[in-house]
């Protein structure tokens, strides 16, 4: 995959100066979000929570696909089990919304570890058939009998029964919105500050040598049934607890919520963003919440088919999404200023 | 006993479709060495043109060949058009490119004919075959309709000289080129084909699962499961895979209590993964060795 210079650099470990332009833009985009709530209206600070969460899920993906080089049409299956876990726990177990965040992540690290060892022995479009048939298999796994005193059948759960909203914790002088979203956003950072440390460290070169070339990874010691195993369990663990997220969110799980469109609009939001380019599911997932709206303006029912064609252009157009697009123009302008 | 034998007997009947449908993702995966994702889409896409052109009136015996033509060519241009441009593409970008068919033709399907399900009659007529016997009409109708494509597509393949050149495109596309093969045109070629072998299972199926623009994700599903566990580089491999899905899912359904009636999806997922890790090359596959 020709994205294999985005970490090339962080690699060669230069001495750097304190304050980059990186950082400055990171810095400018964290105070933002902070203070977005502050400055808009309820359903907008929804939207962008929406955003935040599934900005996490397709991090996880991209953890996968972009560092790793696996394919998944199946992540909305982790988030599915993400969800349920948090839901199941504050619903029947009273368990601390925000404890239920680990437990989720731990399982869906177990659960895609697990899936990951037979999609092992898979090469690229084998492994994106096993990850389908599981999306397209998840909604009727829910709706499985044996389970079904758990996750409600085809009812779902109701997480935090009408009255009851996610406490603000230390008596914050927030609404439950806004504190939803504040909490999304300090995990959003967290979990994106620990997938960029992964990948700079010898576990994601380790991932990133097998993307780019599993046998001399092999011959260099690096042990590829290990990592490949790994980065499956990280990237579900990621997308795990967005999926979590979402059940605290939107305050209610059913099986009809994660069925196939959503593994869908995941790759959508990793395409559009930029395979291998951690910051673009930001991007990608801004592309995923605010366009299907814009969408259905221009032609009702017809949003799906507009996803599709924008999907064909990015793919012909500009192949590493919005990253790659980003990087030709700073490159650009760079050139620019030193040929002057 | 009565009940077990009824319940192979159907399920060798949806067999068929599945056995359909392997087929046409196995038509795909030898001209390109891809899965089609949106197989299922676009074969729901030609049962909707089928469907149209009888509420237009039609009889079944023009809508049909109509149908299954207009598929052809539709299979023939899509590749052309969308995914000739990308040939040389990473692995992703090609999965995308699917990924994005499937959406363009699920919401085209919704915005056209609507999200209503239809329901079609069937081309061989209702009722069972004769006083007592465990096949419908229609169900005769499709296991002889998936042996004839078959046997169809052998003689094509074997005794043809498109056939054979299609073979040689597949199995070494620089050598066919050289010989004077037109490589591409055998790809965009196999596309047609496929969809119009998807289209054949779709007008099949819809009779008995009524028409809506997703009627097909769940059948692709056992399609898929069907061709790997027949081999995907076996046609007839793929006919027997799509038999056996059909006859497991039915009895899994009837005598697993948990599965039940409706939750047969799982089936599918386990019986592709245990496959895949199995015997990854199916029953009836060639082991594709990859040099280094």
């Amino acid at each position: 995959m020709a994205t294999s210079e985005t970490y090339a650099a962080g690699a060669a470990a230069a001495p750097k100066p304190f304050i980059t332009a990186e950082r400055v833009v990171y810095l400018l985009l964290f105070v933002g979000l902070v203070a977005l709530p502050f400055f808009s209206k309820g359903f907008f600070v929804f939207q962008v929570t929406k955003l935040l969460i599934y900005a996490i899920a397709i991090l996880g993906l991209n953890l996968l696909t972009g560092i790793n080089g696996q394919f998944s049409l199946g992540h909305g299956a982790f988030y599915a089990v993400g969800a349920y876990t948090t839901a199941i726990m504050v619903e029947m177990m009273g368990v601390n919304y925000m404890l239920t965040l680990p437990v989720a992540g731990l399982i869906c690290f177990v659960f895609g570890f697990l899936f990951g060892l037979p999609a092992l022995r898979l090469d690229g479009i084998y492994l994106a058939l096993a990850t389908f048939a599981l999306a397209i298999a998840m909604p009727q796994l829910l709706k499985l009998s044996p389970i079904e005193h758990l996750t409600g059948g085809v009812q779902g759960v109701i997480v935090f029964s009408e009255t009851f909203d996610p406490d603000v914790p230390f008596g914050l002088p927030f609404d439950p919105g806004t504190w939803t979203y504040l909490f999304t956003l300090f995990v959003g950072v967290f979990l994106f500050w620990l997938a960029r440390n992964i990948v700079a460290s010898r576990t994601g070169r380790a991932m990133m040598a097998i993307r780019d070339n599993p046998i001399a990874a092999r011959s260099m010691g690096v042990n590829v049934a290990l990592y490949k195993t790994l980065a499956f369990g990280l990237s579900a663990l990621f997308t795990g607890i967005a999926g979590a997220l979402s059940a605290i969110a939107v305050k209610f799980v059913a099986p009809d919520s994660f069925t196939f469109a959503l593994s869908i609009v995941l790759l959508v939001g990793l395409v559009v963003g930029g395979v291998g380019w951690l910051p673009g599911a930001l991007i990608g997932a801004t592309f995923i919440v605010f366009v299907p709206n814009f969408a259905e303006e221009i032609s009702k029912g017809l949003s799906g088919a507009f996803f599709g064609f924008f999907l064909i252009l990015v793919i012909y157009l500009a192949p590493q999404g919005a990253g790659g697009l980003l990087r030709a123009g700073v490159g650009r302008v760079k050139r620019l200023l030193a040929s002057r | 006993m009565d009940l077990f034998l009824q319940q192979i007997v159907s399920g060798f009947a949806t067999g068929g479709i599945y056995a359909c449908m392997a087929l046409s993702v196995v038509m795909i995966y030898q001209a390109i060495h891809h899965l089609n994702f949106a197989q299922g889409e676009m074969a729901t896409f030609s049962t909707f043109i089928a469907w149209q052109l009888l509420a237009w009136g039609l009889p079944y015996f023009a809508v049909i060949p109509l149908a299954i033509g207009l598929s052809f060519i539709g299979g023939f241009v899509v590749e052309r058009v969308v995914f000739k441009p990308i040939e040389n593409a990473p692995v992703l970008s090609h999965i995308v490119i699917f990924i994005a068919l499937f959406a363009i033709f699920n919401s085209a399907m919704g915005f056209i004919w609507d999200f209503s399900i239809k329901p079609v009659p069937s081309a061989f007529g209702e009722g069972p075959l004769y006083e007592g016997s465990l096949l419908s009409k229609h169900q005769t109708g499709m296991i002889a309709v998936t042996m004839l494509v078959l046997v169809l597509l052998w003689a094509f393949f074997r005794f043809t000289r498109v056939g054979l050149a299609m073979r040689a495109a597949a199995a070494n596309p620089q050598s066919a080129r050289l010989v004077g093969i037109r490589v591409s045109f055998m790809t965009a070629l196999g596309w047609g084909m496929a969809s119009a072998i998807g289209a054949v299972a779709g007008i099949l199926i819809a009779p008995v699962v009524f028409l809506e623009p997703n009627m097909m994700l769940s059948i692709l599903l056992y399609g898929f499961a069907g061709a790997v566990l027949g081999g995907l580089t076996s046609p007839l491999g793929a006919v027997i895979g799509g038999f056996i899905v059909g006859i497991v899912e039915n009895l899994a359904g009837t005598y697993i209590p948990v599965v039940g009636g409706e939750l047969k999806l799982p089936i599918a997922l386990f019986l592709i993964v245990v496959v895949l890790v199995v015997k990854p090359e199916g029953l009836l596959g060639r082991r594709v060795v990859q040099r280094v």
